[in-house]
């Protein structure tokens, strides 16, 4: 599968495809050249060939027959045959008179073209054909002997093989083929020349992209020379720039409205410390307290309790968002602090608990204990009981805390995390503070591990705490 | 003797101790604090750890040499940082604001409590240290030691069972009746100080040993007579 795809990109790849497109343009420019210099190369040859030839035949033909007496003898027909033919290599002289019997200068196996035959004799010109016979070119001349103006009945043949001119035929195909194989080679030399000097500066930019995409934001190319290749480099570098000032802009507006939540709540934090303990006073009172002033006092207790839990959450996550949060882990068996988490909340009797025994971990005990109780307090706030805790060890360690309520709504799923995200907007308002779940998650991702939300099969809620067995967290 | 510098919150705290029926001296600042202490029979400080002026450590650090009052830190919940220099400053407990009177008042009963005296029991001698459970003192090599109510229980409560492995859970329980802050450097930051009073070399220790991972055990005790 990896191979396949491995060839595919290597197939597609601009390099490759340079490659082969320059060597069918220099496949087809080769082969075109070699075509062209061959044909005009052979035709001038033979056009050579053929001349002197025809000038030879020509002039023989005038010569023996200038003075022959008619009617002609058969042993006159040799004659003539054989004194055209001499002096041409390989040629065969041949002698037909008035459509008799054609009188060759030797035996031969071409016989004469009847084309060229019905040519000749139907003129009073020479006449010449190419001719191949058993793959071999031969060419045939022929021209009717005169008498004044009129045909004497006489016509003189020449049949001459062009062994020569083949052979060179031959040399030129194999020089022509030779030449292409060096010229392929260059194409190929020359095209990943020209892929090298296209492809860096492609290749530069695919991993400046990529590096951008990861949010190295200050990533930058080098611009060389004017081409397409370098305004491209240049119009991603602004590219680069603007987006690197606008997130730039986004984060330090983020950044104020956190200092801001965070200098909020740290003002609120001394007033509200005091509230907190004479609002306990009054509540202590409210038993002496005439019914409405009772009522009244009771009430300010649990709000500003309430208040003073979203002040301090609201640090909590400000501390988490500035990235100001330690850990102070120790070793400690999981088992026993689910178990005093759950007691020191007095939620023992509420809760049923399977949790796996020596469990050991590093982890902060504090943080853990806060993640507990939000899962818990959580579970017992919003599901139906029975809620049960569980305690498993695998891979990782992992809690589960479940309800048998009615579940999560599917949309609300991806959100039970977010800040201030209430699943049922009909509860407006609950005994949290609407951050525990979020900080919560924020102290699992400290310790490395992870917090999810699902719903049950069976029906009701299931929050997963995954924490990795070796968290690399040293003791202090 | 309550130290916090913020009017309001010292206001309400002493209504809320009043409440609680403790007799309260609230002053604003630890050089206050300091100059009245002598004159003034406290038997706990309530300090908080931001002060103007002389900071709160600085108070701990003080009071600690000059004696075992046992000192209670307020301290803002996140300072980490903060509860361990506190800690180990000599503060014995802390408590994180806000504070319900209820959970002050528990954490104040818990760091005055003395180790109950137990009746007929012989003076144990460990190496160069000598335990009186009946008059709940400690000798080292005949020198009487001052240690507060905590560092007495802590010491007491590993030795009453030498060699037996303590976890630091065990100890905040047993001595701090710790139960909702869970903290087991409270546990670290008493056995540095205890070990600073009772070692000849607090950082090779022969008594409060720390068992890697588990907690603490008194001894063994290597004999160190000729």
């Amino acid at each position: 599968m990896r191979t396949l795809r491995r060839a595919r990109v290597f197939f597609s790849g601009l390099r490759t495809r340079m490659v082969l497109v320059f060597l069918a343009l220099a496949v087809l420019s080769a082969l075109a050249a070699a075509v062209l210099i061959y044909s005009e190369a052979r035709s001038r040859m033979l056009d050579r060939t053929q001349t002197l030839l025809i000038d030879e035949f020509r002039a023989r033909v005038e010569t023996h027959t200038e003075n022959l007496a008619e009617p002609l003898g058969k042993a006159a027909l040799q004659q003539l045959a054989n004194r055209v033919a001499p002096g041409f290599l390989g040629a065969t002289g041949t002698v037909v008179y008035k459509g008799g019997e054609a009188v060759s200068s030797r035996r031969t196996d071409v016989p004469l073209s009847s084309a060229l035959r019905i040519r000749v004799t139907d003129s009073k010109n020479l006449h010449y054909e190419r001719v191949l016979v058993d793959d071999m070119p031969y060419l045939m001349i022929g021209t009717p002997v005169m008498r004044g103006t009129s045909p004497s009945g006489l016509e003189v043949y020449l049949t001459m093989p062009l062994t020569k001119e083949q052979s060179i035929d031959v040399a030129l195909g194999e020089a022509a083929r030779n030449a292409i194989l060096p010229v392929l080679t260059l194409a190929v030399v020359l095209a990943l020349l020209a892929a090298h000097s296209v492809l860096r500066p492609v290749r530069a930019l695919d991993r400046a992209a990529r590096a951008l995409a990861q949010g190295r934001l200050d990533t930058r190319l080098a611009v060389e020379g004017g081409d397409e290749l370098a305004r491209l480099a240049q119009t991603f570098n602004t590219t680069a720039a603007a987006l690197e000032s606008s997130v730039a802009e986004l984060r330090a507006m983020e950044a104020k409205a956190r200092q801001f939540v965070a200098d909020v709540s740290h003002e609120m934090r001394t007033p509200l410390a005091s509230m907190v303990t004479v609002a306990d006073v009054l509540d202590e009172e409210a038993g002496r307290l005439p019914g409405d002033v009772a009522d009244a006092a009771r009430l300010m207790n649990t709000e500003v309790g309430k208040l003073a839990t979203l002040v301090e959450d609201l640090m909590e996550i400000s501390r988490f968002d500035a990235g100001a949060v330690a850990l102070n882990p120790a070793e400690v068996d999981v088992a026993g602090e689910i178990g005093a988490a759950l007691r020191r909340r007095g939620w023992a009797g509420a809760v049923s608990t399977q949790l796996e025994e020596k469990v050991m971990l590093h982890l902060d005990p504090r943080r853990f204990d806060l993640i507990v109780a939000n899962l818990v307090g959580n579970a017992l706030r919003h599901g139906a009981p029975p809620v049960t805790v569980r305690l498993a060890r695998g891979l990782n360690v992992i809690v589960e805390v479940a309800d048998r309520g009615p579940g999560l709504a599917p949309e609300s799923l991806p959100h039970v995390f977010d800040r201030f995200y209430k699943a049922d907007s009909a509860r407006s308002r609950s005994a949290g503070s609407g951050l525990g779940l979020a900080i919560a998650r924020e102290n699992a991702l400290l310790h490395g591990g992870a917090l999810t939300a699902a719903n049950r099969p069976g029906g009701g809620a299931v929050f997963t705490l995954t924490l990795p067995v070796n968290a690399g967290l040293d003791d202090r | 003797m309550l130290i916090e510098d913020d009017t309001s919150l010292r206001e309400s705290l002493r209504l809320a101790l009043r409440r609680q029926g403790h007799e309260v001296e609230a002053v604003s600042t630890g050089e206050e604090g300091l100059r009245l202490l002598p004159t003034w029979p406290a038997e706990l400080v309530v300090l908080d750890l931001m002060l103007p002026g002389m900071s709160g450590f600085e108070v701990c650090r003080r009071l600690r040499a000059e004696g075992s009052l046992p000192i209670l830190m307020l301290t803002a919940r996140g300072d980490d940082f903060d509860i361990v220099t506190g800690l180990e400053a000599g503060a014995d407990d802390y408590v994180v604001k806000p504070v319900r009177p209820r959970v002050l008042d528990a954490r104040i009963r818990a760091v005055l409590r003395r180790a109950e005296p137990s009746a007929g029991a012989e003076p144990e001698t460990h190496g160069d240290l000598t335990l009186d459970r009946l008059t709940l003192t400690v000798a080292k090599a005949g020198v009487p030691l001052v240690l507060t109510p905590v560092e007495l229980r802590l010491l007491f409560e590993l030795s009453a069972a030498p060699a037996r492995v303590f976890s630091r859970r065990q100890l905040l329980e047993a001595v701090w009746e710790e139960d909702y802050l869970g903290d087991s450097r409270l546990v670290d930051a008493c056995v540095h100080r205890l070990r600073t009073k009772i070692e000849e070399l607090p950082a090779k220790p022969v008594y409060v040993q720390t068992v890697r991972g588990f907690g603490y055990r008194f001894g063994p005790v290597p004999d160190m007579s000729p």
